[in-house]
């Protein structure tokens, strides 16, 4: 629908596209408005998971009764995110494509090279005080913004997309790019590409699940870093875990290792904090954001024994 | 006259049919504010940071200035122009002025389309980040001031008048009937508030055809 | 002219609440604020900034923005009409050389106006504005405070002596038993009104016509007048509605730029700040590096205190923050040594922001009290109520009404202080560790010359003509009140025209003295007026009216040490785990003179003290280094309290009528968030026994000072 004019972008909520238009960051030569394309259901998937178009919108999403019920940590996730007035707004597609709220990059009068390959990176020696610990690299040490791709990414949703050849499908945890030397270089999606819905597989250990989100305001302001965490505990011990951190990376992080230390140990503080530091030996802090580690590393413990003590009971 | 980077459009706002032509760029609320005289929406940040642009989209609160005018034809918007009925203030308006919910007055017409829409919200059942059982079969949690302070924190208030704001949503949202804090919950439908009360805006669009596309 | 009236409180509707007058244009969107005036012929401008932190403007590719749609022209240093700033305006001091657009090719600091695009349409300037291409000679630029600048720094008097010194300090802290030395720092703060700053500026038969937004428009029409070499009389300022100034609204690029381009292009011209633009032109509070030494007996008597405060200022331009006055009236001691110093650096002028050096320097003093308290094993409100004053503690005048002690003892019973466990970090509510914490308020009481008229209309109300500016304090609805008293009459006979620069020469809405200074003008008019009307007495078609000027009964005023003075509390919620804080209460007990009308003047102290709370945990502007410029400067960069941080915050008065005032009035816009964010700092360390001497205390900042229980 872009008709391979890389000048063309798709409109949905508009939450993060007009707001860059504004800044100058973003300058289409022309919108294709989306949102009234028939993507805006949330609909049974035949494996029993859960089918969420791509324009459903976060109000939608966290409201849906399927969600509430079934994958709780999405909709905290949804309804930690920005304002009532911007979850009106916002799509599921957009959410994940939103860009980062790193303040060179929303800056044209800034180096940036996420924004301008080559210009630079200022957080490194600048302001980063909520830049990332884990995946960045001497090029681009910005973060993610969403909430709601931190609890997608903990459950393991697929993203469906359409382009003129056809659709096709990604793992959410190969959507977005490793950073490296191309952060301009964002998704993994073709040119042109149109996200169309986000799929959820069955998952039961989502029924105990949750999102906690730690910010510099009690509402309204982007994480510092935030946890998404689903447990299943059988007789004390750890069954299934799904594990992922917002605001500590360029994406969703979904923490591998720590699954892997907590998979089949006894559920407890002690398990808990080991599976946190095993994922979080890759931290590489700058030199005024060194507390995520430790924030990270508390919320992990402060998420997991929460969720065990709801399986106990 | 339309252009490759204007268009015509008609915007349908408090009741009323508007016609005219605007740059593509154009935001909702600068049509608004600009073209249409209702200078009543407020622009605070422009970015969508701050909620005084705060209209109502079909009944859902929305903020203006990241919507594209264009992207706002065919959806009924109402201002802070068109929550009164007639000389008779609504019971948000009525609450913010009798209970001083406002100092400067620059962000209160956000906070009042926000407040109508967030009443609605609740009495819909919709959660927020402040309620604690999320399950449907919970009900709609009491509209305690943390849930109202949590659902209207998309308003910022420089002034600070956030205290009055509460305590006028709360006296707004008992007069509408809706369960106020320390009453029981009830069970709700789990209606989607605002888009079923406006007959014009449920469109369902049927194919790819329904994108619409604009030069800038 | 009358000063003093008695026995109008027990009868009239001051003191009663009233809502505001203007309240349901506000509540239905028909209030309209500068940007918002229509006129025919408009054409906007948009201001273009620097993007370097020092060194000149090279050139500018004007051409190819003239070259575009709808563009009228663009005023640069090469073109713009010249002004003149070799004056010293209402306010006292000389204009802020920033003010004076496009005079040289200069860039002193990044964010500096140097070139106005105008165009038929607000996108169009806008787009141009984008496009036009700025050469600069950048040179070297340093923007880096901190207190290690102290030796770069020197003493400047602003609106406070920079210096003032009583004792022999060394002496008294060698003889002290218990000595606090500590250090703390507050962050580049900025007002962020929600209205941005816009003005019209029309040329109209003669008279250069301005609507604004404003907090004087006899100090912005006055400065105008002098900028441009105008007769007073040729200029006339309005500013109906104003969408929260907090300081930041005095004379500033927007007006100068306006009234350049409408007197280039011969029609109306707009110019609108963005709210990133604000962050380079709307003024701030400067950051501040202060020590404080407390020397005290063990019993918590003080014998030496010391407060010294740096900020910094511009290149173009002193402004003094004078964090360090704050304690100058408000503790007894036998030394008292305090110093205000500047550095200068490639940043814009700060300015004003409520309780300028009250706010800032009351964190330090406040919390070093708490500090002494906690050394001393002395109740912080005994440890204040111990060094009390009987004079002012290094003017030696009498106080004109000192109720401190009133507020903190009607505080801590409301607040339940007299069951608080003092010892730190022993509380906890599942993830949370709680705490309280205390600190007290000051603010000058001042009032200054202003001039009124009211006239009784022939249909049996009254008119009064006052140029106040209802910043969003309900002075509007507080001078009506005043003013039904004065006449006694209701208050639905009475109309107030306020805002407009033909109305006479008045106070700005500023220094907490509006209200006051604008109270005493009309009851001087209003009485003289009633004393004259017969009863019954024909009212001619043009009305009967009576004018005042408070110039010389304001200037008999006894030297005495005036001030408004205040108890404040905050209860706190810390999560040591993740650092997040929740303030849970807050409660602020004042005397701070006569209440005109509790309804606003409540709304307006917890406003102050939601400031406190704001300071306290969320407001930092972190200036870039490299750039210059603020880093994120928008409302998601810059943090100020949302809904959800702000619990149910109280505020109450004790009976404080000022003896001297015709109303009783001392005044309230300031004196709430004075010692709020120390209240909480306080309560921060009683829940985690960890201080915090640098504000915001975030997340971050709990996390890194470690302490997790």
């Amino acid at each position: 629908m872009l008709d391979g004019d890389p000048d063309a972008r798709f409109l949905g909520g508009g939450t993060n596209l007009v707001d860059l238009m504004k800044t100058g960051v973003e300058r289409p030569a022309r919108l294709v408005d989306v949102r009234e394309l028939p993507l805006n259901r949330v609909e049974s998937a035949p494996d029993g998971g859960l089918r969420i178009g791509a324009t459903v919108t976060n109000s939608d999403l966290a409201a849906h009764p399927e969600v509430r019920r079934r994958y709780p940590v999405l909709a905290q996730a949804v309804l930690a995110g920005a304002s009532g007035q911007l979850r009106n707004m916002a799509t599921v597609g957009g959410n994940l494509l939103q860009r980062t709220r790193c303040g060179y990059f929303t800056d044209v009068d800034s180096p940036c090279n996420k924004r301008v390959p080559g210009s630079g990176c200022p957080a490194l020696t600048g302001e980063h005080h909520n830049h990332a610990i884990l995946g960045a690299s001497g090029h681009c040490v910005a973060t993610h913004p969403s909430d709601m791709g931190v609890a997608l990414t903990a459950l393991d949703a697929r993203v469906s997309y359409e382009t003129a050849d056809g659709p096709g499908e990604l793992p959410i945890a190969d959507l977005y790019l490793p950073v490296g030397e191309t952060p301009h270089r964002e998704t993994a999606l073709p040119q042109g590409a149109l996200i169309t819905a986000v799929t959820l597989p069955p998952a039961p250990t989502a029924a105990n699940s949750r999102y906690r989100k730690v910010r510099e305001r009690a509402s309204y302001a982007f994480a510092i870093g935030s946890v998404a965490a689903a447990l299943d505990l059988r007789d004390g011990v750890v069954h299934d875990v799904r594990l992922a951190f917002g605001a500590v990376a360029s994406r969703p992080w979904r923490a591998f290792a720590a699954e892997r230390v907590l998979t089949g140990a006894p559920a407890g503080a002690d398990t808990f904090a080991a599976a946190a530091d095993a994922e979080l030996t890759a931290a590489r802090p700058l030199p005024r954001n060194g507390y995520k580690v430790t924030l990270m590393r508390n919320l992990v413990v402060a998420v997991l024994s929460e969720l065990a003590e709801e399986a106990a009971r | 006259m339309a252009s490759s980077t204007s268009s015509d459009l008609t915007l349908s706002v408090n009741g009323e049919k508007y016609t005219l032509t605007v740059d593509h760029r154009t935001t909702l609320l600068d049509a608004l504010r600009e073209r249409l005289d209702l200078t009543g929406t407020k622009k605070g940040c422009d970015q969508g940071q701050c909620g005084a642009c705060t209209v109502l989209v079909d009944g859902r609160r929305s903020v203006a200035c990241l919507q594209l005018a264009v992207a706002a034809e065919g959806h009924e918007i109402t201002t802070v122009e068109g929550v009164a009925d007639g000389d008779r203030l609504h019971p948000v308006q009525q609450a913010f002025l009798d209970l001083d919910g406002f100092q400067c007055g620059y962000c209160t017409p956000g906070q009042i389309c926000s407040a109508v829409a967030v009443i609605e919200e609740h009495a819909a059942g919709w959660p927020s980040a402040a309620t604690a059982d999320l399950r449907p079969e919970a009900g709609p949690p009491p509209l305690t001031p943390e849930e109202i302070r949590e659902r209207m924190s998309g308003n910022l208030c420089r002034c600070g008048a956030y205290v009055s704001i509460v305590q006028a949503v709360a006296r707004a949202a008992e007069a509408n009937g809706a369960a106020a804090w320390g009453s029981s919950a009830t069970t709700a439908p789990m209606t989607s508030p605002a888009r079923s009360r406006c007959s014009t805006a449920t469109r369902t669009p049927a194919s790819w055809a329904a994108a619409r596309t604009w030069s800038t | 002219m009358t000063t003093a009236t008695t026995g109008r409180s027990a009868a009239g509707v001051t003191g009663t609440a009233h809502t505001r007058v203007e309240g349901r244009d506000k509540v239905t969107g028909a209030a309209r604020y500068a940007a918002e005036i229509p006129f025919a012929e408009l054409a906007h401008g948009w201001l273009v900034l620097s993007t370097v932190a020092r060194g000149r403007v090279r050139a500018l590719d004007t051409d190819t923005v003239l070259a575009m749609p709808g563009v009228l022209t663009v005023l640069t240093h090469h073109n713009a009409p010249r002004v003149d700033t070799d004056f010293v305006g209402m306010m006292g001091v000389p204009p802020d050389p920033g003010t004076a657009l496009f005079q040289h090719d200069r860039v002193p600091h990044r964010g500096w106006p140097v070139a106005l695009v105008v165009a038929e349409t607000s996108e169009q300037a806008r787009e141009a504005a984008e496009t036009l291409v700025v050469h600069y000679d950048e040179e070297p630029h340093d923007v880096a405070f901190s207190a290690g600048r102290e030796a770069e720094a020197y003493p400047v008097d602003g609106h406070m002596p920079a210096v003032v010194e009583k004792g022999d300090l060394d002496r008294e802290l060698a003889a002290s038993a218990v000595v606090v030395d500590a250090e703390y720092t507050t962050p580049e703060e900025h007002h962020n009104p929600m209205e941005p700053h816009a003005a019209t500026a029309r040329w109209e038969g003669g008279r250069l016509e301005v609507v604004d937004s404003n907090q004087g428009t006899h100090w912005v029409a006055g400065d105008l007048a002098n900028l441009f070499s105008l007769d007073p009389g040729a200029v006339r300022v309005r500013s109906e509605h104003v969408g929260g100034g907090f300081g930041s609204k005095g004379v500033r690029a927007h007006q100068v730029a306006a009234v350049m381009a409408a007197t280039v292009l011969h029609r109306p011209v707009r110019v609108v700040m963005t709210r990133r633009q604000m962050f380079s032109l709307a003024g701030y509070r400067s950051p501040t590096a202060q020590r404080v030494r407390l020397g005290a007996d063990p019993d918590g008597r003080l014998r030496a205190l010391e407060h010294r405060s740096l900020n910094q200022t511009s290149t173009v331009h002193e402004f003094v923050e004078p964090s360090a006055a704050a304690g100058r009236s408000m503790y007894a001691a036998d030394a008292h040594h305090t110093v205000s110093r500047l550095v200068r650096l490639d940043v814009p002028t700060p300015t004003w922001m409520r309780a300028p050096g009250e706010a800032p320097g009351s964190f330090a003093l406040e919390s070093a009290l708490d500090e002494l308290a906690e050394k001393c094993g002395v109740d912080p409100i005994d440890l204040r109520l111990r060094n009390e004053p009987a004079v002012g503690p290094v003017s030696g005048l009498p106080f004109a009404g000192r109720n401190l002690v009133a507020c903190f003892r009607e505080g801590a019973r409301r607040f339940g202080w007299a069951e608080r466990d003092p010892r730190p970090g022993v509380r906890r509510e599942g993830r949370w560790l709680l705490g309280t914490g205390t600190a007290a308020a000051s603010f000058p009481a001042m009032a200054m010359p202003s001039t009124a008229s009211v006239t009784a209309e022939a249909d049996g109300t009254f008119t009064v003509r006052i140029n106040a500016a209802d910043i969003g304090t309900g002075a509007r609805t507080a001078l009506t009140l005043i003013a039904a008293d004065a006449l006694d009459v209701p208050t639905d006979r009475v109309l107030v025209r306020i805002g407009d620069s033909d109305l006479g020469p008045a106070m700005v809405a500023g220094g907490s003295a509006g209200t006051r200074s604008w109270a005493w003008a009309v009851t001087a008019a209003a009485e003289e007026l009633r004393r004259g009307l017969a009863p019954g007495a024909d009212i001619p078609p043009q009305g009967i009216t009576v004018r005042s000027d408070t110039t010389e009964a304001v200037g008999a005023l006894a030297q005495k040490e005036r001030h408004s003075f205040g108890a404040q509390f905050a209860e706190v919620a810390v999560d040591p785990a993740t650092g997040e804080i929740r303030v849970r209460r807050m409660l602020g007990v004042f005397a701070a003179g006569r209440i005109v009308n509790p309804l606003t003047a409540r709304n307006q102290l917890v406003g102050g003290m939601i400031w406190g709370l704001s300071m306290a945990l969320h407001e930092e502007a972190v200036r870039d280094p490299a750039s210059g410029g603020v880093y994120g400067a928008d409302l998601a960069g810059y943090h100020v309290a949302a809904h959800a941080d702000v619990p149910h915050v109280e505020a109450d008065w004790v009976d404080d009528p000022d003896p001297d005032d015709p109303v009783g009035i001392k005044g309230i816009g300031e004196v709430g968030i004075v010692g709020a964010a120390a209240a909480i700092a306080n309560a921060v360390w009683h829940a985690t026994g960890v201080r915090h001497r640098d504000l915001p205390i975030r997340p971050d900042r709990i996390l890194s000072a470690g302490g997790d229980a």
